[in-house]
């Protein structure tokens, strides 16, 4: 925590109290973060059904799997709704508890990286299991 | 980083003992948290053993203790009805006020007294609320109007006033604000149940004519967003009243502004 507010002798507690001033932000993110939830909730249990039906499978039969339109396009979009709902998460666990400024700034930093780097990777995996329908370019 | 454990100095020491006096007839043991400036050092733990005979709340027996045990105790409490919120402290583990909070509520045994957690302690029992009433400040609690005054009062209708039931009656005692751990880790900027209760008291008042910058006001990741709908507030308040419906009110007006 930072210095604790209302006991610095010299500042009214109210100057304190307003800081900055709004930053007319968040609204968007909470938004987000229920949509892309919203999102997660059919996405997971087909996710579910999809690897339960593949259980046994032989590797074949799932990259075939994977490489139907229908099974590719929710993949896609299940690898996207959950690096952007877990970004948007993390960032607020970041926000929460992290008060040493420089380490809260590269954290939101390698948190946006991260979560874009594992989104991409998944979504060409897919891509590319779709496309060629042997996982290799 | 947050501080997971107790900073050297906040950590309580085991204190006196004030031992019943004889021919008490119903004793009860009440450990109450000892700080005082001027003698500085880490706060302590005093125990004091009450004949709570003809004592209802635990304001009554925490007067008693002042009255005729020690003098040096030192506590906050005015109205001793429920309406000031002098009095709100942590007993037995929950953000209440002392003199609502009946003895035959309580757990059976002894009996735990701390000022509102996470606050700056002035004395014993009596934390530093300069920033809470700053925050109170900052949200304007006042009627704000562009239009200017008829020849009237500004009416409302009866469905409109309901809106402010629930809200109105809250008295600021800060039990929600200091048991919310959101409040706790960002007091800084967060601004807390109590304050949003508060605000949105204003921007649901239909005579109120500046709903959009107190909504404006709000709209921080920090100021509202903090808020993770945790209902500490809700579970702790002990006037009944619902600050985390408050707050998701506010999230509501933004999305709809916004979406």
């Amino acid at each position: 925590m930072s210095a604790y507010p209302g006991q610095d002798g010299l500042r009214n507690p109210l100057k304190v109290a307003r800081g900055d001033g709004a930053s007319g932000t968040g609204t968007r993110h909470w938004w987000l973060q229920r949509v892309t939830a919203v999102a997660l909730v059919p996405l997971s249990i087909w996710f579910v059904f999809l690897i339960g039906g593949l259980m046994h499978a032989t590797y074949p039969v799932v990259l075939a799997s994977i490489a139907q339109p229908v099974h590719a396009i929710f993949l896609i979009i299940l690898s996207v709704c959950l690096f952007w709902h877990g970004a948007l998460g993390l960032q607020v666990i970041i926000e929460d508890y992290v008060h040493t400024r420089w380490i809260e700034v590269t954290l939101q930093i390698a948190l946006r990286f991260g979560a874009i780097l594992g989104a991409v990777a998944c979504v060409m995996a897919v891509l590319s299991v779709w496309l060629t329908g042997t996982g290799y370019y | 980083m947050a501080e997971f454990t107790l900073p050297q100095m906040s950590k309580v020491k085991k204190g006196k003992h004030y031992a019943a006096k004889p021919g008490a007839k119903k004793v009860r043991t009440f450990r109450v948290y000892r700080w005082d400036p001027d003698v500085g050092g880490n706060p302590r733990l005093d125990s004091y053993e009450v004949d709570v005979t003809g004592s209802a709340m635990v304001l009554d027996v925490l007067l008693k203790i002042k009255n005729e045990i020690d003098p040096t105790l030192t506590l906050r409490r005015s109205c001793r009805e429920g309406v000031c919120g002098s009095c709100a402290m942590n007993i037995d583990g929950e953000n209440t006020l002392a003199c609502t909070k009946g003895l035959d509520e309580l757990p059976a045994g002894d009996v735990s007294v701390y000022p509102l957690p996470h606050m700056p302690v002035v004395k014993d029992l009596v934390p530093d609320l300069t920033h809470f009433y700053a925050q109170y400040a900052s949200i304007k609690p006042w009627l704000q109007t562009q239009s200017s005054p008829g020849a009237h009062e500004r009416l409302q209708s009866p469905e409109d006033r309901k809106k402010l039931d629930g809200l109105y009656e809250c008295i600021l005692c800060a039990c929600c604000s200091t048991a919310c751990p959101s409040y706790w880790w960002n007091p800084d900027r967060f601004l807390g149940p109590a304050i949003l209760l508060q605000a949105y008291r204003w921007i649901v008042d239909s005579r109120d004519e500046a709903t959009g910058e107190r909504l404006d006001h709000l709209d921080d990741p920090f100021r509202l967003y903090r808020c993770h709908t945790i209902m500490n507030c809700t579970n702790t308040c002990p006037k009944g009243l619902n600050p985390a419906k408050a707050i998701a009110g506010i999230k509501q007006m933004l999305v709809n502004r916004t979406v």
